[in-house]
């Protein structure tokens, strides 16, 4: 180090290293990335706040596509494994990770994990992430694409709370759409506020229970899955096929 | 707290390059974290203190640079006020600074050769 300039101890040594702090993370993340395009299973994180409709978005995806395409799940909670079971019954090939007191998934969890599921044989993966609206977003799990659940019951300013999570979102589900004639919410107020949190918000809005924007949520899983749609599904979803991730 | 995951890598990173150093201590640790980079800093230095000791931390000060956000326009590449909506001509913003978590330098006492 330097004496005359003053940046440091003259009796110490500078590393320089220039690192991602969670790099080794990555690493494992980029392993399993890899691992899911080669054997062209789409891998989805998908992450929200507790009781943001996760699980029942889930369900429903696995009705809607009962005989069309083989899912699977990892399910992260930090006790119980009661979330992969109803999974389990709804028709995935479904896991638990029980974290404990871990208040996300890293990619070791799911790494982990997968060595107990006959995963290859899926279409579409999903990693239901720990309920927690801050410390998933940062965690890479080889994922495709990040979706974040966002429930109209969570209040209208949610995304400028959480601005990061929804940074990293590719997608958000307005969930629990039946709900709305029972609550006083601006469906506008939240589009705005996801408008000033992500540079190019995508959001479907949608209820397991109805049914009501399954259909456009299952469209974009299989575009991004590259089974192609029909072409009137990109132009009312606005996805350009420039957008579409290259595997 | 997903912070003292965080340090728990950093540790583990310092531990390797003081197996690269025989007889190293590291004195000085050098992060630099975003104001997007969903880390929150006082946090990141309670889990750094409570990791610190018997780790190759133990004898090493962290310092923590942050750095603020800013999103720019991709076109024009004016800087977009906070709070606005993440949209300049007509294209979605970029993210030009504030999602670093990063590990910049170890400052290390070596022994003399």
């Amino acid at each position: 180090m330097c004496e005359d300039c003053g940046c440091g101890d003259p009796g110490l040594v500078p590393v320089e290293v220039h690192e991602h702090l969670l790099a080794d993370n990555g690493a494992r993340a980029a392993h399993l990335r890899e691992h899911f395009i080669e054997s062209h299973v789409l891998a989805i994180n998908l992450m929200g706040s507790p009781g943001s409709g996760k699980t029942a978005v889930l369900e429903a995806t696995a009705r809607a596509f009962a005989g069309k395409h083989r899912l699977g799940a990892v399910s992260g909670d930090l006790a119980t494994d009661r979330d992969a079971r109803r999974l389990e019954a709804a028709g995935l090939t479904a896991r638990a990770i029980t974290t404990g007191n871990a208040c996300h998934l890293d990619a070791r969890m799911v790494h982990d994990a997968l060595h107990h599921m006959a995963w290859r044989d899926l279409d579409m993966f999903f990693i239901e992430n720990v309920g927690n609206l801050v410390c998933p977003a940062i965690y890479d799990l080889g994922q495709a694409a990040n979706v974040v659940a966002l429930a109209i019951t969570e209040g209208e300013d949610k995304p400028l709370k959480y601005p990061v999570m929804f940074q990293h979102a590719d997608l958000v589900l307005l969930t629990k759409m039946d709900l709305l004639p029972h609550l006083d919410v601006d469906l506008g107020a939240i589009h705005d506020a996801l408008a000033r949190v992500m540079p190019d918000p995508r959001v479907i809005s949608v209820s397991s229970k109805t049914g009501e924007g399954i259909a456009e949520w299952l469209t974009w899983l299989e575009v991004r899955a590259r089974i192609a749609p029909r072409s009137s599904d990109l132009a009312s979803l606005r996805i350009n096929r420039a957008d579409l991730p290259t595997y | 707290m997903h912070e003292y995951s965080i340090v728990a890598s950093l540790v583990d990173r310092v531990q390797r390059e003081l197996d690269a150093h025989p007889g190293a201590i590291a004195r000085r640790i050098h992060v630099r974290i975003g104001e997007s980079a969903g880390v929150e800093v006082e946090l990141l230095r309670t889990a750094y203190d409570t990791f610190r000791p018997r780790s190759a931390c133990e004898r090493a000060e962290i310092s923590i640079a942050t750095v603020a956000t800013e999103w720019r326009c991709r076109v024009c590449d004016r800087v977009i006020p906070p709070g606005s909506v993440l949209r300049c001509c007509d294209t979605p913003a970029r993210l030009a600074a504030g999602d670093d978590i990063l590990l910049e330098r170890i400052e290390m006492e070596v022994p003399d050769v």
